[in-house]
Parts: structure tokens; sequence; C-alpha cells
């Protein structure tokens, strides 16, 4: 492989990773506080889209179409959680893993009734379609805004967690719920903002994705949102760093495997499937997590 | 002794039963029989690893699709491989599989409980929550296994022209001996092990319990006999494509084990009834939809999203759906006290 | 042959940088009632989850009939001759008395799954020995009655029993009891301790008892162990415990250093 192509991959890599890791935060993040894997998490991401989507469509700048979509997103991912899983925190598990896919599969109905299920072709503004031709390198100006914005973003979320009043209570409810709870801390305003955070990445990485492959189903959350959550086991269940590295690594994965065996093409979306295996098999915490599941006594 | 002959009893009547709407029933009723007797295997099956071991997976689609893909590879006989098999020529091993009706639906349900048993290495070893999004996944690189090995599976295209011996006298004893199977296994050493997992693992452990081996028994059994549901499903469609094991059908048997109650097997055979019934009966909802002279339009989807919210409710306010975790029979033994 | 049944040696149990156990050592002799006593958070579950094997001390042994036992998976513990309850009563509770107390006695009911879903004779033969056996163990504790009612419908001090009961159910030698007597009235806990007498008798058990009930401690106990912060402080029979000085600052905090 060539300088150019191995460049070329490299940013794909970055940009595809990019996404993973944004829906992968919440996932990793909801399942720390929760112990609860959010199925719906993947179709916030579609949510993020479609809302952005229509808010073009219907006239709005883009701007405000995806701060829309960031906004009903985590209204969406807040309503969620009031619903559905707040009234079964004391439930058994496979009760809230049921509810889980249920608003799954709701929200893909859903918008599937709202907006058809053929795929609808996303209009990005000129400023994120651009494309620079270095060399024989074919880069988008998305390719390099949507791994930065990630890193920003991912830097905004470890300075939440790290060094405000709400991260610190984040991070003890992840540890120990019912503790924080005698402390006199609202766990379920906690819960919420973790719903809020959660969501919000999610739809901006749907926005992103929207930008670049330019069309939107309202499916398309189930097999990004299955990948992100192998992405997020990967780095390391719980850890928001693990998340972003786990993402960044699936999405490496993804585009240089196939670029160098294109006969493997057609397995692209099992790489993240076997990711899950090895982890289970060689080291279930991950790369970065720690062990959440030590059984308590 | 009472119960011995109360349970021959019910085996013969529903024997009779089965071979007597076998020739007497039409076609169409016998199809629509032929559908829920295939149904119910699932949800039994299903019942098994969810609703009695308490361990949530979403496995049905996968293991039906490796059931029927398995059954009609080995009911096809070789030249109608060859001139079916359009992408490329089929594997030579694919040409030797060969056999009779039961061996080759049996062989769908080996199948599909060793890739089960592959499964549960990985995760259940591990604490946590992960048998979900494992055989999510597994559902999905299933239909991209069969895609990508036309040598195979025949690709996208699929097989066709599956000889037929699916009937409903075949069926409903398939359904009688799951619903035994799982009696058998709840009313046993072992049932009461997968309950006790279920309930409290670490009591279950503390109890001299192995639980990695218990999870392990259901899931496979659960395999086991949705692969068989997916080998008489080939049989009866004689059509099958990779596109048709689709996460719908697990969620279609959530419902309906939820509904019925998670463990209850006699509550999953008439959930199955319900459910099947009511999909039908909503189906109008997909169709132009005309509310007070308006029309709505066509919007194919709500009738799932009524059945998404269905099942939302039913967790929020009916979690133990229709019978609880007990059997029928049950109910009727605490009020003769 | 030694008399002794159980050996904790030096164990060590660090988690992070809290030490929970620290250099613990205690003998318990077979036939014994042998207590472990100390304020909240001294380390007396923890002991029992490294003797269970749920948790790896960080340094020490668990030495069981002589055998080194340190680490031993929880169920096959079980299999080694050890059973126990738990602090808050872990029921099965979507089971019966009698199913909960059937779990116990599957320890020993050996048919296959093929034997169990093909219902050859095995099954039979075994099931109806489980259920004997379940039925004399409810007699014993009294509670026949309630044998098809839910567990978790009984009183606290039967479901107390019902646990016993089942871990009983293994055919332990040695029986870890986790504050067996928390939550009873005095009535219920002078039957819980003719109870454990008789069953230590029947059963040829010895008997390791966590408790905080001192009057209970007092009456059951041979000899017990004092814990404060993980380590032993206090060995002997409990008449001494009760005036011995390091054991009444544990207990009462010490009020020269406030």
């Amino acid at each position: 492989m060539n300088l150019d192509i191995f460049l070329q991959q490299l940013v794909n890599g970055a940009s595809l990773g990019s996404m993973y890791a944004l829906i992968a935060i919440g996932y990793t993040m909801v399942y720390g506080v929760l112990r609860l894997i959010n199925f719906a998490h993947g179709d916030i991401m579609m949510v993020g889209a479609f809302l952005t989507f229509f808010g073009t469509s219907a006239g709005f700048p883009f701007e405000l179409a995806v701060l829309l979509g960031i906004i009903g997103s985590a209204i969406i991912g807040i309503l969620t959680d009031k619903i559905a899983y707040k009234p079964l925190r004391d439930a058994p598990k496979i009760s809230l893993l049921i509810t889980a896919i249920g608003i799954s599969f709701f929200l893909e109905n859903l918008f599937t009734v709202l907006f058809g299920s053929t795929p609808k072709a996303f209009k990005a503004p000129e400023y994120l379609t651009k494309i620079f031709h270095v060399g024989n390198i074919y880069l988008p100006i998305s390719v390099i805004i949507i791994p930065t914005v990630t890193l920003a973003i991912l830097a905004i979320v470890l300075w939440i967690l790290y060094k405000t009043k709400y991260g610190m209570a984040i991070r003890a409810l992840a540890f120990d719920i019912q503790t924080v709870k005698l402390m006199g801390i609202d766990a379920d305003r906690i819960i919420m903002i973790v719903f809020i955070i959660g969501s919000a990445l999610a739809a901006i990485g749907g926005v992103f994705y929207a930008v670049s492959y330019p069309s939107i189903d309202p499916l398309m959350g189930i097999i990004v949102g299955l990948k992100a959550f192998a992405a997020a086991v990967l780095g390391g269940i719980g850890s928001v760093g693990g998340a972003v590295v786990g993402g960044f690594i699936l999405g490496f994965t993804e585009i240089f495997v196939v670029a160098m065996f294109p006969e493997l093409g057609g397995y692209k979306d099992a790489f993240a499937f076997f990711f899950l295996i090895l982890v289970l098999l060689f080291r279930p915490t991950g790369i970065m997590g720690q062990d959440l599941e030590r059984g308590r006594f | 002794m009472k119960n011995l002959i109360r349970n021959i009893v019910l085996i013969v009547a529903t024997l009779l039963f089965i071979f007597y709407a076998q020739k007497n029933f039409d076609s169409y009723t016998l199809s629509i029989l032929n559908n829920i007797g295939i149904f119910a295997i699932l949800a039994l099956s299903y019942n098994l690893i969810n609703g009695v071991a308490g361990q949530f997976s979403l496995e049905p689609n996968g293991f039906v699709a490796i059931g029927a893909y398995f059954t009609a590879i080995f009911l096809l006989p070789a030249d109608a491989k060859v001139d079916m098999f359009a992408l490329v020529d089929p594997a030579p091993i694919i040409l030797q599989m060969k056999a009779q009706f039961i061996p080759a639906v049996l062989m769908g349900g080996i199948a599909a409980s060793i890739i089960a048993l592959l499964l549960s290495l990985p995760v259940f070893r591990v604490r946590g929550d992960y048998l979900a999004i494992v055989t999510l996944g597994f559902g999905f690189i299933i239909r991209i296994f069969a895609i990508n090995n036309p040598a195979y599976t025949n690709g996208a295209m699929g097989l066709n022209d599956i000889p037929s011996n699916a009937n409903f006298i075949w069926i409903g004893i398939f359904t009688l001996v799951t619903f035994i199977a799982m009696i058998h296994i709840i009313y046993s050493k072992y049932g009461r092990a997968m309950k006790s997992v279920r309930d409290d693992e670490d009591a279950a452990t503390a109890m001299g319990i192995n639980t990695f081996k218990m999870k392990t028994y259901a899931f496979m059994t659960s395999a086991f006999f949705e692969g068989i549901g997916g080998g008489l499903l080939a049989s009866m469609l004689t059509t099958i494509t990779p596109d048709q094991f689709s996460f719908l059908l697990t969620f279609q048997l959530l419902i309906i084990i939820v509904l019925g109650g998670l463990g209850s097997m006699s509550g999953a055979l008439i959930a199955t009834i319900l459910v099947m019934g009511g999909m039908e009966w909503l189906r109008f909802l997909d169709d132009n939809i005309i509310l007070f002279g308006v029309d709505f339009g066509a919007h194919p989807g709500t009738r799932m999203v009524v059945f998404s919210i269905l099942l939302i409710i039913m967790m929020l306010f009916a979690r133990k759906g229709i019978l609880g975790d007990k059997e029928l029979l049950a109910y009727f033994k605490k009020k003769s006290k | 042959m030694s008399n002794t049944i159980l050996k904790i040696e030096n164990v060590t149990m660090q988690f992070g940088g809290v030490t929970a156990i620290d250099n613990l050592s205690f003998e318990v002799q077979k036939g014994q009632i042998y207590g472990l006593i100390g304020p909240n958070g001294a380390g007396k579950t923890t002991i029992f989850n490294i003797i269970t094997g749920n948790l790896f001390p960080t340094s020490g042994f668990v030495v069981f009939e002589e055998n080194d036992i340190t680490g031993t998976k929880p169920n096959r513990v079980v299999y080694k001759g050890i059973a126990r309850t738990f602090q808050n009563i872990r029921l099965f509770k979507s089971m019966t008395v009698l199913e909960n107390i059937l779990i116990g006695c599957d320890a020993e009911a050996n048919y296959s799954y093929l034997e169990a879903i093909f219902r050859l004779p095995r099954y039979f033969k075994r099931e109806k020995e489980i259920k004997e056996k379940a039925y004399k163990l409810l007699d014993i504790f009294g509670i026949t009655e309630f044998a098809n009612t839910n567990a978790t419908a009984l009183s606290y001090g039967n479901q107390r029993k019902v646990e016993i009961a089942r871990a009983l159910a293994t055919n332990p030698k040695l029986l870890l009891l986790d504050e067996p007597a928390a939550g009873m009235n005095s009535n219920e806990t002078a039957e819980l301790s003719n109870i454990i007498h008789k069953i230590k008798k029947d059963f040829n058990l010895t008997i390791l008892l966590i408790e905080h009930d001192m009057k209970f401690v007092n009456a059951m106990c041979d000899k017990l162990t004092v814990l404060d912060y993980g380590a032993n402080i206090f060995e002997g029979k409990p008449a001494d415990a009760i005036v011995n000085e390091k054991v009444i600052s544990a207990y009462l905090g010490d009020f020269s250093h406030a």
C-alpha cells in the first residue's frame, strides 16, 4: 500500500472512528450509571439525523436544524429514561432490557411511519461538503472537521466528568448508586444529565454520519449502534476515554482491513462482533476498563 | 398416578386433534395452524433461556436461520442444488449433505445448539449483560455470512423448492414434543437450578450450582428447538432467503413470551395464539387508514409502532403477563385446595 | 488427625488502598460453635466470603480439614462440605419453600439433563429421595405447613429457618451463619438457638457464626474471635471477651483519643 492510499484510509478511518466514538460515549455512560445497555441509544443517533433533516427540509438554516436535532434527541433521551427506565429502577434487570428493546423498536417504526422507509438524501451545507485534493488524496473537509470536533467534545466531556460537581456525582453513581443516594444527591437528576450528554453526542454523531454518507433511513441506527456498543466494550465499558479509543480502533480496522483485503469487504460489519467476542474471551474489562461487575455481597 | 393419567389423556387428545385437523381442515386453516405451531415451538424455546433461566437474549432469529439453512440443504437433492446455485457452484460438501426429513430437521437443531455452545463460552464466563448484545449482533452476522458465502448458501438469492414434508402432523407433533421437553426440564433439578440462577445468581452459586453450566444448558436447549423450528419453517415455506430472518421475528417472540408470562410454557402457548391473531387483526394498520371519513394514507410500520407501545406498557404495568411464571395447571391446583 | 476443621492462616484482604482483613488467624475445632463478632465493618462477612471463595485473599490461606481450599470456586466449596447463609436472607423469590430446600438437596441428586428430559427411571428415583429429605428438613424446622407457599410470604423468622434448612440440605460439615438472629425478637431468637443446637448434634456439624446479639453469642458459642478493622483483637471464651479491654474499646470507640 503506498503512502497516498495509506493516508487516505487513515483520514477515512479517523472520520468513521469519530462517529463510533461519539455514540459509544453515550452507551458507556448510561451503562456506567445504570448498568443498562440502552438499546435505544443507536436509534437516538437516527433521531438526531432525522430531526436535522426535518429542520433543513422545513427551511431552517443548517446550524439551527442541527441544534434542533441535538435538543430533540436530548429530549427523547430524557423522556425514554423518565417514562420507561425510571419506573423500573428496582425491577429485575431483564425487565429494563426488554423495555429498552421496546423503545428501540418503537423509535425505528415511528420514524418509518413519519418519514417512510426509503433513504432520504441529506443536504449538508457547502462548507461541510467541500472536497480538497491533496496530491492523490481525496479529502472531504468533513473528514477533518469530524475528528477534530469529536476530540474537542471528548475534552469537554472529560472536563465535565473530572472538573465539575455533576461529573463527580456521575462517577460516584457509576461506582455505588446506593451510597450516592444516601448522601442526599438526587440520583435521578444526575441520570438525566447522563442521558442528555449521551443523547446529544449521539445526535451529533448522527449528523456527522448523515454528512459523510449523505443518505439517512430509519434503520440506520441499528447497525451503527451495535458497533458503537462493541467499541465501548472494546475500550472498556464504563470508561469514556475507552469508548473513544474503542471507537477509533473499530473505525480504523473497518477501513484498513477492507482496503488491504477487498475480498473481506462483505464482512465489514462483522468486525465489531468479532472484537466483542475477542474482548469477552481474553480481556472482558476492555482496554481501559475497570471491573464494574465485581459481585457485591 | 393421577397426574400420569391426566398427562396421557392430554397427549392423546392433542394427537387426535392433530391427525383430525390434518385430515379435515381446509388448507387455509391448516396454514394458520402450521404458522401457530412453528411460532409456538420458537416461543417455548425462547422462553427457556429468557424466562426460566432469566438470561436476556435476542437469539431466535439467528438460530432459526441456522436451522432453516441446514435443514434446507439436507433436504434438497444434489442436482437441484447444482441448478439452483446461480452465483457460484455449490461447495462439494453442500452436494453431499442429504438426509430424510426428520434427520434433516434434527440436524438443524444440532447445528444451532453447537453454535450456541460456542457463543456460551465467551459470554457466560463473564459477568454482565453481554448475552443480549452478542445475540443481537449474532443475528446480523448470520445474515452477512449467508450473503457472503454463496457456495454454501446461494448468497442473497436463497434456497427454493425445498421439499415440503412439513405438514401439520409433523409440526403439531414437534410442538407437542417441544412442550413436553420444556415441562420436563422445568420440573427437574435443572429447571430449579435455572430458576435459581434467574432469581439470585450468587445465592445459587452458594448452593453448589454451576451457573455457567446451567446458563449454557438453557441456551443450547433453546437453540436446539429454535433450530428445529427453523428447519420446519424452511420445509413449510419451501423458500428461504437471508433477509427473512430479521430482528422482527425475535421481537415478535419477545412480545409473546412477555405476554404469556416469562417462564410459563403454557402461557407462551396461549400468547402465541393471541399475538399471531393480533398481528393479523392489526394488519389493517399498515394499509390505508381511514378514520372518521379522513384518509390518513398508508403508513407501513404503524402496526409495529402499536406493538412496541403494547410491549412497553406491558413492561410498565403488567410485567408478569397472563400466567406469571407458573403453568396453567398450577392455578387449578390452588383452587382445589 | 487433628480436630481442627477450619484454619484461617494469616489472611489479609486488601481492596485498593483499604485493608479489610489484617493478618487474621484463628482455628475452629470440629463440633464447636465458633463466633465471629466485632463492630460493623470489621470484616466479618468479608472473611466469610473468603472462606466460601467469593473473594480471593491478598495473602494467607484457608485450610479446611487439613486441605488448602483458598480460592476454591464458591460452587465447589459446597461440595467440599461448607455451606452458608446470608446476612440479608437470600431465598429464591419465585420459588416455594419446598423448592428452595430442594435446591440445596439437588447437590446430591445425581441424574443427567437427558435423564430429566426423557424421564428415565433414575430421575424418579432421585426426585423421590430428595423430596423425602426435604420434607424431613421441613419437619425439623417446624415449617412443613409452608412447603408449597412462596418463600417470600413467610415471616422473617421463618424465612431465616428456610435459609438455614436450605444450607443444611447440602450436607455440609461446616455451616457458616451470617447474623442468623438479625431482626428477630427474643422468642424467635430462643427458638433459633434451640434449632441450631439440635441440628449441630443431629447432623454432626461445626458452626461458624457471625452475630451482634451478645446474649445470643454468649448462649451459643463455645469460643469466639473478635474482629476490629479486620484484625483479631481477641480469641477465647465469650465470658472473657465481654470484660476484655480491647474488645470494649473496639465496640465503644476509644473516647480517650477523641
